[in-house]
């Protein structure tokens, strides 16, 4: 079980026009795993992760995320996998409890399941006093949470975080990272971009695109000793001096 | 199909929690109404006139009184010199001024006849219109009575307004409201509503899901079909009971042509929606796409015969000149829906064209 793949690209490509985008890239994620997907602004990142969400066809290379092909099987990778953006993504004139069933009866789950499983997510949070605050009232840090437990509520395969902390203070990235650990010990594989350097240090593997290529992939221990860097900031330095494009 | 249920009433959510649009939604319609109804009337109400004549007579004096009782003109002055009638105008005591030749009541039943003449203020050419149209109306009355009085047999000018015999603008603008509204919360809220959720980052939330892009969209349809029947209806009973314009022909008729208008514009606004990624994009599509041409080439305030050709050709392609077009011909002249079948047909064929190439365009777009 430790060696199962969830996440396949082979010679994964997507160029608009005559821009390459995102440039043969290869790798793989196991079950269970907290990947982390760094790269500067522009580098491709967030085209790949949209190739591999089924929301862009790829111009060539194979994908498969929990077993299903990319571009054949876009419908039914939608069904095992969450998400969470770096905008925002819970709605602000919703309720907590509101917004918790709606995205949960998107998944088609049941009402029994999702009454249940939102009680204690709640529970969970310390939010049951919450349950009927619109969200617009919640500080960003809690809508951050809220939103990430909604992305997982219907227990996905994979889950994929577009920068998730963005604009969050470092009490609450702190417990952020606490949630996707305990996500990952469930089985929930995690695929995350970010920006924060140490937050890639938590990541089991990391990989960093330069200009739409994966230039390094490994974990964040091995990296440190092959760059003689004394953190993931070096490394990422060091790498993304090499880059020839910027946004 | 649940899916489709909770999305609906996310929808719902989200207008009815928006109080401030709500309200402007169900009340914009009874302003427009009130607005146009009294205080932008173009009816034609105790005008200020005066008559010129050198030698004031009976007959003269009888038409005088005629056009006072009227509830549309009120005799100010009497003028004796044709220099006088510039003085009164200029400054504004006088709107119009009824000049009798000489030998006037002498001549009237004469074979050549009496000679009058109508000077009228004419820098609002419209209202100048009314004004002679109202007064030539009262005195063809009385001279009608005259000849038949005294024996003789003139030759006389009839004027006759069919289905709106008194004027009232209301006949005029009330489906020109209906056609305006009903684009305006269809096509532009629709849009704006979607385009929100793509500024927000939920609409990418929503294409990662299982949910199909069409059931996102039409659920985000529904509300605002309601909102446009709730206005239809609305307006309808203001017009009935407040500005007493009937509904002369059949209201199953009118209904059907609404849905149809509702519909159109409802596509309309999804492919707005497909087009632009902001919502001030949105805004300024629905306003000065749809919006100018909706007031000014639909024939609501100018009419589509008297717009030059190249106009004309541009008016077909707005889909109020087409509601209105009809709503007159059902509601206000009360012709059964066959009369109005043009209409229809090219507004069912803007609604299939619309959809067919906005979902096209939405499906591009996930590519």
């Amino acid at each position: 079980m430790e060696e199962e793949i969830v996440i396949h690209a082979e010679e994964l490509t997507k160029t608009f026009g005559t821009f390459t985008a995102v440039d043969h890239i290869s790798f793989d994620v196991r079950r269970g795993e907290v990947f982390g997907f760094l790269g500067a602004n522009g580098a491709g990142k967030t085209t790949a992760m949209r190739m591999l969400c089924g929301l862009s066809r790829p111009t060539s290379g194979i994908g498969t995320v929990a077993g299903y092909d990319i571009v054949r099987q876009a419908e039914k990778i939608k069904r095992n996998i969450g998400y969470m953006s770096q905008k925002f993504s819970l709605y602000e004139d919703l309720r907590v409890w509101e917004n918790i069933r709606l995205y949960a009866g998107i998944y088609g789950m049941h009402d029994r399941e999702i009454a249940e499983k939102t009680d204690a997510l709640l529970e969970r949070l310390h939010f049951t006093r919450e349950r009927n605050t619109m969200v617009s009232q919640l500080p960003l840090g809690w809508k951050q949470k809220l939103a990430f437990s909604v992305s997982i509520f219907h227990d996905p395969a994979i889950v994929f975080l577009d920068e998730p902390t963005g604009g969050v203070d470092p009490y609450t990235r702190r417990q952020f990272w606490e949630m996707i650990y305990e996500a990952a010990d469930r089985g929930i594989t995690v695929f995350v971009t970010t920006h924060y350097m140490d937050e890639a240090e938590y990541c089991d593997r990391v990989s960093i695109m330069v200009d739409g290529r994966i230039e390094v992939l490994d974990t964040p221990g091995n990296l440190k000793e092959r760059f003689g860097a004394r953190s993931m900031d070096e490394v990422f330095h060091s790498l993304a001096r090499k880059a020839t494009r910027s946004e | 199909m649940k899916q489709f249920g909770a999305f609906i009433k996310k929808e719902f959510y989200h207008i009815l929690r928006d109080r401030r649009t709500v309200l402007i939604v169900l009340v914009m319609p009874v302003v427009l109404i009130v607005l146009f109804g009294f205080a932008l009337s173009t009816e034609v109400r105790n005008v200020d006139i005066a008559i010129l004549t050198p030698e004031p007579d009976r007959t003269i004096e009888q038409i005088a009184d005629r056009l006072d009782a009227s509830e549309y003109f009120t005799v100010r002055q009497w003028l004796r010199t044709p220099d006088e009638i510039d003085r009164v105008m200029k400054s504004g005591e006088i709107q119009m001024v009824i000049a009798f030749g000489p030998h006037f009541s002498g001549n009237v039943l004469t074979p050549d006849g009496s000679q009058m003449q109508l000077v009228v203020d004419a820098s609002d050419s419209n209202m100048a219109q009314s004004y002679v149209s109202y007064a030539s109306g009262i005195i063809a009355d009385f001279s009608r009575e005259l000849a038949a009085t005294g024996g003789g047999q003139g030759i006389e000018t009839q004027v006759q307004f069919l289905y709106n015999p008194q004027m009232k603008s209301a006949y005029n603008f009330v489906p020109g409201i209906m056609g305006l509204i009903m684009m305006l919360i269809c096509a532009m809220m629709t849009s704006i509503s979607i385009v929100r959720e793509k500024e927000m980052g939920t609409m990418e939330v929503l294409l990662v899901s299982p949910v199909r892009p069409v059931y996102i969209v039409v659920s985000k349809m529904v509300p605002y079909f309601v909102l446009s029947c709730i206005n239809l209806l609305t307006i309808l009973l203001l017009s009935v009971f407040v500005l007493k314009v009937p509904v002369a022909g059949s209201l199953a008729a009118l209904g059907l042509v609404s849905l149809i208008y509702i519909i159109t514009n409802l596509s309309l606004g999804l492919l707005i929606s497909t087009m632009a990624q902001q919502q001030v994009i949105a805004l300024m599509f629905s306003g000065l796409l749809l919006m100018v041409p909706a007031i000014v080439l639909s024939g609501m305030v100018f009419p589509v015969e008297s717009m030059p050709p190249l106009l004309q050709a541009i008016s077909c392609i707005v889909p109020p000149r087409w509601y209105i077009s009809a709503v007159r011909k059902l509601m206000i002249q009360g012709l059964p829906l066959i009369y109005a079948w043009k209409e229809t047909v090219i507004l069912i064929s803007m609604a299939v064209v619309l959809i067919a190439a906005s979902l096209k365009l939405l499906n591009n777009r996930l590519e």
